[in-house]
């Protein structure tokens, strides 16, 4: 037997003024199962909650009508008024007669016709409510960061600060990403390795940092609180445990192979470190190219190693561990221009060169000791091009994305050449300047006053003429067709993914955007999580962004693991999807449908005709269903409901309003 | 059609999403917005949760339209939920259309939590678009 309870509220006279809250008292005693209606000035008052629980006592109440405020502002307090009384929270609806009816008429008969209507849809609903019952997971208090960039590094290190264990993984040999790579940063142009290669120590030595450099994620299962995640330890051919990172190896290795760290424009042994200040310091060796690995003939790196490092024996290693987050920080990489855009010579001009590679020239560290020069022929360029939203804001041939950062970096390539080289012009060809953020314009304004052109144009065709490089372009600002010479030509590259990481996205469990970068769960309120629950972004996986923007986003991200970790467990929404196996075909339309992988196909066993027999039925993981319900209505044989918004609890609301 | 009796007023359904067009609807009324008495909201977690079968019910019990909001497209809370509403809205319509009721009846609109405007011109364009065709008899249950 239902016995509903019906509770109108006054809110004052917020809801009182158009509506006639006693009249739909006196109404609601006429619909099936109420036991009990009264109206009542504040509801969510003290003694308004005090008045439901005593009617609850005294007319034994198992189902609660309260017509009120909007749910979305005191469902949660009318459902622990019930858990007080003794009942399960579920068992309650609420009715919103104030932001959806008293507020928004003023005709107060046809607003209280339509308040009873709205009651009456709640009684009916609540007829169908069961009992619901969350889950509790337990938290494993341990954060998985993939990617060693600056933002995995800040969000590794801002975690590790609050006393949490993390693991960081990062695929290259050494952490770090692009920034230290980097010369001098925009906008305040302090040396880029100067303050990112101390963070790397950082990390490295942090009690409550795991750092597994060379390795990639493999296979994520479980959701938030316990993810059961494996790593894949790449060989690197050198046992850390032994290695000091001397280096005599690397100055003893005969083949050597052109430096992906700079951008090929050095050479590197076939046992290395990407980089001087590498982190972990120690060198791997890179198995396409290793003679010994290759041919079986060399070994020297073996032989001069003072510890006995040298491992050629060394094989990949799987490794298993849970964490209950993961930050996911796996960066940009550069569009490849060289495919793309047959104007600019599909890369075939040696002196046609991207701003990285430009960067890493610059760079006192780099290939060249940090001496501008055409890689053609070591000369010093007097006159250097540079072209932007080359990939960028080009739909046709790149990506419609502005990539953020190019804006200023060439502002800032065009101040170095002109600070380098004594007599030097540049010239920067662009769509828009977008300079946004703190101290940018100043910056940007400082570079003009260097006396950078700038041009308003697309360079619609590069070719060499003797030594020179010659841009053709129009200025759309003075609509003439215009002509450089120039010795060196710098493109502004747009960011994209990281390679991979659409497939580690699927890995990891969600999905990314159209244009392949990770998707946020709320582009203005949730920018740091993912519709996944558990699963944080931090840096420019989510988007393109410079520095300053990847540090505060890195922070958010370990504040969100933080809190999620400051709980010992963690309660589950019971308003989730739920398998009736008896009815379940098995058919799996609904596994695809699911945003959140919460879906999988699972075998069980039942007696037919006294044999067992075995069969596929889909099987909800609460832990990651949200409730959304897509998948019910997308069911067949009708099996999946969603708890809470039942389809017998929806039917009756729609036919209370005409056949009740 | 029939006669309309005198004071007839349409009755409608609204299906609203919980994140998005629920709260447009409840910023409507922060904002004491008025619209017409005519409109009856139904909670739902997301507007892919609506079964084309509750629309159907409700045409069948007497609705005189039915309106199903959600988040924009791009915006849905379960990030692709509403791409699934707006492909069965479109199989939806053509199914009522082939039974003989007008689909104009059936709306989809993406309405967001900040878009209490646009909840309002909504649900008043469209009471004044079913008043205008009258009374729903096409599926009504026969009494
Ligand atoms: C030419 C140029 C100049 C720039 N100059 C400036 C400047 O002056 N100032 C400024 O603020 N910004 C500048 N930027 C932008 C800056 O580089 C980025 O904002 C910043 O490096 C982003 O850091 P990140 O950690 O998000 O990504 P990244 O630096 O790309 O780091 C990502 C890391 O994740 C790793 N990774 C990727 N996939 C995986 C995987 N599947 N598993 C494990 N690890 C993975 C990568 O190996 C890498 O180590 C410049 C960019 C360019 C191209």
């Amino acid at each position: 037997m239902r016995r509903v309870g019906v509770f109108i509220c006054h809110c004052g006279t917020n809801i009182a003024a158009t509506v006639d809250c006693q009249k739909v008292a006196e109404a609601a005693k006429s619909f099936p199962g109420v036991v009990f209606s009264m109206d009542y000035k504040y509801m969510c008052s003290d003694p308004g909650q005090a008045v439901i629980k005593e009617a609850i006592k005294t007319h034994n109440l198992n189902r609660v009508v309260v017509a009120s405020c909007t749910p979305r502002m005191h469902e949660p307090t009318f459902r622990k008024t019930l858990a007080g009384a003794g009942m399960n929270p579920y068992l309650f609806e609420m009715t919103n007669l104030r932001e959806q009816c008293s507020w928004v008429h003023s005709d107060k008969e046809k607003a209280t016709e339509k308040a009873i209507d709205l009651v009456k849809m709640s009684v009916a609903k609540v007829q169908k409510n069961r009992e619901l019952f969350p889950d509790y997971i337990p938290i494993n208090k341990k954060a998985l960061v993939i990617g060693g960039g600056i933002a995995g590094m800040q969000a590794a290190l801002d975690i590790a600060d609050a006393g949490y264990k993390v693991t960081l993984v990062e695929r290259e040999p050494t952490i770090g990403g692009k920034m230290p790579m980097l010369d001098k940063t925009f906008p305040t142009m302090d040396c880029s390795a100067c303050i990112s290669t101390p963070k790397m120590v950082d990390v490295a030595q942090h009690p409550n940092i795991e750092l597994m450099s060379f390795s990639e994620v493999q296979e994520v299962n479980g959701f938030i609180g316990n993810f059961d995640v494996k790593i894949k330890k790449k060989a690197k051919y050198v046992d850390y445990s032994k290695c000091t990172g001397c280096g005599l190896c690397e100055t003893k290795c005969p083949k050597k192979v052109p430096n992906e760290y700079d951008l090929g424009m050095g050479v590197r042994p076939s046992i290395y470190k990407p980089f001087a200040q590498a982190v972990p310091s120690k060198p791997i060796i890179d198995a396409k190219n290793c003679r010994k690995l290759v041919n079986g003939k060399c070994g020297v790196c073996a032989k001069v190693c003072p510890t006995g490092a040298v491992n050629y024996e060394d094989r990949d290693e799987i490794i298993s561990d849970t964490f209950g987050a993961i930050v996911m920080a796996t960066g940009y990489d550069l569009f490849k221009w060289e495919g793309a855009y047959g104007e600019y010579g599909y890369g075939k001009f040696p002196d046609v060169i991207t701003g990285l590679q430009f960067e890493r020239m610059v760079n006192a560290s780099g290939p060249t000791g940090g001496k501008i020069i055409r890689p053609s022929d070591g000369e010093e360029p007097k006159t250097v091009a540079f072209i932007k939203c080359v990939g960028s804001r080009d739909p046709l041939k790149g990506k419609i994305t502005c990539s953020r950062a190019c804006c200023m970096y060439t502002a800032k390539h065009a101040h170095q050449v002109l600070d380098k080289i004594s007599e030097s012009k540049a010239y920067v060809f662009y769509m828009d300047v977008r300079t946004v953020g703190k101290g940018y314009e100043e910056f940007y304004e400082n570079t003009l006053h260097d006396k950078a052109v700038y041009v308003r144009g697309r360079v619609s065709k590069i070719y060499q003429e003797g030594k020179k490089l010659i841009l053709k372009a129009e200025d759309t600002l003075s609509c003439k067709a215009i002509q450089v010479k120039a010795d060196l030509v710098v493109l502004a590259t747009a960011m994209v993914p990281s390679a991979g990481s659409r497939e580690l996205a699927q890995i990891v469990g969600f999905l990314p955007d159209l244009n392949g970068w990770y998707q946020e769960a709320h582009p203005k309120l949730r920018p740091v999580e993912t519709p996944t629950g558990g699963v944080f972004l931090a840096g420019t996986c989510q988007g393109p962004k410079d520095i300053p923007d990847s540090v505060a986003q890195a922070g958010a991200a370990a504040a969100k693991v933080m809190g999620l970790f400051s709980n010992e467990q963690l309660e589950t929404n019971p308003m989730t999807a739920k398998v009736n196996e008896t009815i379940c075909s098995g058919c799996g339309t609904c596994a695809p449908l699911c945003p959140y992988k919460a879906i999988q196909l699972i075998d069980v066993q039942e007696r037919v005709h006294g044999k067992f027999v075995e069969r596929k039925v889909a099987h909800v993981n609460n832990g990651l269903c949200q409730g959304c319900g897509a998948c019910t209505v997308a069911c067949r044989p009708g099996a999946i409901d969603l708890q809470g918004y039942q389809n017998d609890q929806i039917l009756e609301e729609v036919d209370a309003l005409w056949a009740w | 059609m029939g006669v309309v009796e005198n004071n007839w007023e349409p009755k409608i359904l609204a299906f609203c999403c919980n994140w998005c067009s629920y709260s447009g609807a409840d910023l409507a009324g922060l904002n004491r917005m008025q619209y017409p008495e005519n409109i009856r909201i139904l909670r739902v977690p997301c507007s892919a949760r609506v079964n084309p079968q509750y629309v159907l019910r409700a045409f069948m019990r007497g609705a005189d339209g039915v309106l199903v909001a959600g988040c924009h497209p791009g915006d849905c809370h379960y990030s692709t939920g509403n791409y699934y509403t707006r492909r069965r809205f479109l199989l939806m319509q053509l199914f009522l259309e082939y039974n003989g009721v007008d689909p104009q009846r059936f709306q989809a609109r993406w309405i967001s939590g900040a878009e209490a405007g646009k909840f309002k011109t909504t649900v008043t364009k469209l009471c004044e678009e079913i008043k205008a065709s009258g009374p729903n008899r096409k599926l009504r249950d026969a009494k």
